[in-house]
């Protein structure tokens, strides 16, 4: 269905003669210039993006293009400070391919899927810590991911120092250096090289990158799911568009339920852990 | 309010019987008389003598006083100020620049892509020609802070500035010529530069942004002449990575220490603590040594980063040759509210008790205005300028800040009414001086703000947990202040409400005219005694740039300042933010969601004249 075509429907709606004229009009439109589905999307950052279109949420596109009859055209930015504002708000590209369901600057679809935090470990190092309350948490060197915006930092750093654990924790950036690939996938490595001992980090970065290591590492869902405060490790994920763009949310989100069995096995291809 | 006891500064004033009364006291002929006996700043070397009418580093001296000797332009005829000439410097982004003037040419540095456009001046600012540097296209989107540049500085047939990707270029005055281009910072790894490098004895002084992103601060010196590395000093780390050796004497006893830059950290913190230079640097020629502010530590939480956090949010006194450092004074130790210690260090002879001082005068984040001994380190007072709750006062005994516990910012907390907020009483724009008047001339926020519990966001593909900041106009409901400073009473002599945080430089000339700008793009004339409104001008956009003043190949008094809204407190502007993301711009934009009723974006130089 053209979305054009769509926005005019309350006022063609009985009448079957410019239904008709509209149905052939899109038609003629595919025909001529095919529709775009412009995606915002990071160029470095898999597994969820990339230049080279091997991550998950490239594929994902490709199959929401290709349910459309739409080609993928994408807007690159960096993941970073302002990617919303530069790309989706400027208008630049329609669609995120991945944000929690939560976050008000865009408008986000129906979740397609939910994932969590995930302790990471070497398996030879035989380390069994699945809750943040684990007394062995204060004497492991443990990595988490930091942001850095002031006031701002990942939810494993807000739990560990609420809980004291502070001196025995090391920070990686998300951003890092990105001249390098795949900047936030440093902390995976850092568990591999046995920088650390333990790192917590979120699902689809973990699952992805751990397998691609030279030693074999365990990944175990952190608990609590939500921690006091209010501190959720569990994320529901979405695609997002800008608010007001009801027709091509309605897209997606019926591209959603209708899909949803092939998203699965996308996801469970890149290794992504769901609850 | 903080202050030793029978402190007094400008005692002569005190003596003449100045009325010492609050805000908005008419002064007298008295005080515009006598004060130059009191207060005078010293004179940098290459300006030796009377004003030339040129302005050749931001702050126009070495003391970083942004007073003129330019009289022409006076009381009694500023109100018939009229625009001699403009130029648009085609960028939409904040204009934080302050113009230089050499000879009848003047230079102008734009946000990125940092172009520097030369104007002649005896020809209406027609373009002779611009310099546009090789700069990484990308820097935008990875680049950590907003796309400011605070201005260039020349020396000897040079043109020095910072680029935002990281890099100092030298241009030959004369052609627009490259002559050398240094890369400092990495952007990949969000280091960018964003201030104005000062020149001392052939050595090109340059600091760092992006402390909130896990970069770690410095200031490097670069030989003028070659553009190579003379030393780079730390803000953290151990103590020969900050130059720290046996020259070193801080005043207080928590600045002392082996490696506090180390040890005042958890393990390692330190390699990622921020503690960057990306404000003002001042120089005494007398005692050799240079002054400037650290940023905030950074990229951890305050909970995630026990300690002091040396040598962050405070000042260093370094040796001009060597960069060794000679003192160190931490306002905020271990800070919470993101409180830098990057403004203006305002080089003064004051005489305090009867006995003449030498003093750097700093008015900070944290709202107080520091009155230090510039060769010692040594607080002498340092009051409040704005509302605080965020801590009661300066303990002078041992120069630590007294903090207020329940103001403490933390991980699932809620604290409200913090005051100031994080851009502070006061940011980077730079104050100035009158040794005609001996006030301080600050321009300055009013804003508070609550750091209320977390909310999931999202960056590089992972959920993170965001303080979600709310900032909102102070006592009054004002959000910007304009204050005369008067030392002797330890308060304002007089002060200008402003609505929108008072974002630009000041200027005050012998012509006892202060110049300043809002943000909603009125440029200000006042009575430097009184404050009085002489005279003010719609520009086309909000006014965050500085303000100077130069007399033309015609030999009249000009007067110049960029306009164009933006920075951190324009991001709602320039960046196009929502307003109905009252968290966006770290908080700002909740304090500043009427701006873009107010003014547009758009970069342009007006200079003003006398008809």
């Amino acid at each position: 269905m053209c979305s054009r075509c769509r926005d005019g429907l309350g006022f063609a709606m009985f009448s079957a003669l410019l239904l008709a004229a509209c149905a052939a009009a899109c038609t003629r439109q595919h025909a001529v210039s095919s529709r775009e589905l412009r995606v915002c999307a990071d160029p470095n950052n898999l597994p969820y993006s990339n230049r080279k279109l091997e991550g998950f949420e490239n594929r994902l596109a490709e199959m929401v293009a290709r349910d459309l009859h739409a080609t993928v055209r994408y807007t690159w930015w960096p993941q970073h400070r302002g990617f919303i504002r530069n790309t989706l708000k400027a208008g630049t590209c329609d669609v995120l391919m991945g944000l929690p369901s939560s976050v008000e600057l865009a408008f986000t679809t129906r979740p397609y899927y939910r994932s969590t935090y995930v302790f990471v470990s070497r398996q030879d190092r035989g380390i069994a810590v699945r809750s943040f309350d684990d007394p062995a948490l204060r004497r492991l060197r443990i990595g988490v991911q930091m942001i850095g915006d002031d006031g701002t930092n990942s939810p494993p750093a807000h739990a560990l120092a609420n809980r004291g654990v502070v001196r025995n924790v090391a920070g990686y950036s998300v951003y890092a250096d990105y001249s390098q690939p795949n900047p936030p996938a440093r902390i995976v490595e850092a568990v591999a090289r046995g920088d650390v001992d333990l790192a917590v980090v979120w699902g689809p970065l973990a699952g992805y990158f751990a397998p691609r290591q030279s030693v074999p590492l365990a990944l175990v869902p952190v608990s609590p799911q939500i921690d006091r405060p209010f501190l959720p490790f569990v994320f529901d994920i979405s695609m997002a568009v800008r608010r007001g763009d009801h027709t091509l949310h309605d897209e997606l989100d019926s591209f959603i339920e209708r899909r949803q069995p092939e998203i699965d096995a996308l996801l469970a291809r890149y290794g992504v852990p769901r609850t | 309010m903080t202050r030793i006891q029978g402190f007094t500064i400008l005692t002569v004033l005190l003596f003449l019987g100045v009325p010492l009364a609050g805000c908005r006291t008419q002064t007298d002929e008295t005080n515009t008389t006598h004060s130059a006996r009191v207060a005078e700043a010293p004179v940098p070397p290459q300006q030796a003598g009377p004003d030339d009418g040129q302005w050749l580093m931001p702050a126009k001296s070495y003391a970083s006083t942004r007073y003129s000797e330019l009289a022409e332009i006076n009381t009694r005829n500023a109100g018939s100020l009229k625009v001699a000439w403009t130029f648009s410097t085609g960028s939409t982004r904040g204009e934080e620049a302050a113009p230089l003037i050499v000879g009848s040419t003047m230079y102008v540095v734009a946000p990125f892509p940092n172009y520097l456009y030369a104007l002649d001046l005896a020809n209406s600012g027609a373009a002779k020609w611009v310099y546009k540097p090789p700069v990484n296209a990308a820097a935008q989107g990875v680049a950590c802070c907003d796309q400011v540049n605070r201005g260039a500085f020349y020396s000897e047939g040079k043109i020095f500035y910072n680029t935002l990707d990281g890099q100092t270029v030298a241009v030959d005055a004369e052609s627009g010529k490259e002559v050398w281009r240094t890369p400092l910072g990495d952007i990949n790894k969000g280091e960018s530069i964003t201030m104005a490098p000062l020149v001392v004895k052939g050595k090109v002084l340059v600091g760092n942004s992006g402390g909130e992103f896990g970069v770690r601060g410095w200031l490097t010196a670069l030989d003028a002449a070659t553009g190579k590395i003379a030393w780079k000093a730390f803000s953290t780390g151990p103590d020969r990575d900050v130059l720290i050796g046996p020259g070193f004497h801080p005043f207080y006893a928590m600045d002392r220490g082996q490696d506090l830059g180390v040890s005042s950290w958890p393990p390692d913190a330190w390699k990622i603590g921020g503690g960057t230079v990306w404000g003002w640097i001042s120089y005494d020629p007398e005692l050799n040594l240079i002054y400037y502010g650290t940023g905030n530590p950074g990229p951890w939480n305050a909970d995630q980063r026990p300690g002091d956090n040396k040598w962050t949010c405070g000042i260093f006194a370094r040796d001009a040759d060597t960069g060794a450092a000679r003192w160190f004074y931490q306002m905020n130790p271990h800070d919470h509210f993101d409180y830098d210690g990057v403004n203006e260090m305002v080089l003064l002879d004051l005489t305090v008790e009867g006995k003449p001082r030498k003093v750097l005068v700093h008015p900070d984040r944290n709202g107080y205005l520091y009155v230090l001994d510039r060769g010692t380190g040594e607080v002498l007072s340092a009051d409040a300028f704005g509302p605080i709750t965020s801590s009661a006062g300066v303990d002078l005994t041992s120069g630590r800040v007294r903090d207020v516990p329940e103001k403490a910012t933390g991980a699932g907390k809620t604290v409200e009414q913090i005051c100031p907020a994080a851009p502070g009483a006061k940011d980077w724009q730079p104050s100035a001086f009158s040794p005609r008047t001996g006030l301080l001339y600050i321009p300055h926020n009013n804003l508070c703000m609550d750091f209320q519990g977390m909310e999931a966001n999202y960056i590089a593909g992972t959920p993170f947990v965001g303080a979600n900041v709310k900032m909102y106009a102070g006592p009054g409901g004002n959000r910007g202040f304009f204050t005369a400073w008067d030392f002797a009473a330890h308060k304002p002599r007089w002060q200008i409400k402003e609505s929108f945080p008072a974002w630009s430089g000041a200027l005050v000339t012998a012509g006892d005219v202060v110049f300043y700008g809002t943000m909603d793009g009125w440029f200000k004339a006042v009575d430097a005694a009184s404050g009085s409104p002489l005279w003010k001008f719609k520009t086309g956009s909000g006014v965050i740039g500085q303000p100077v003043t130069f007399k033309g190949p015609d030999g009249k008094q000009y007067v110049a300042v960029l306009s164009g809204v933006g920075g951190w407190s324009g991001a709602i502007v320039a960046g196009k933010l929502d307003p109905r993301d009252a968290t966006g711009a770290l908080g700002f934009v909740g304090a500043m969601g009427d701006l873009p009723q107010h003014t547009t974006p758009g970069g342009m130089l007006y200079v003003f004249a006398l008809p």
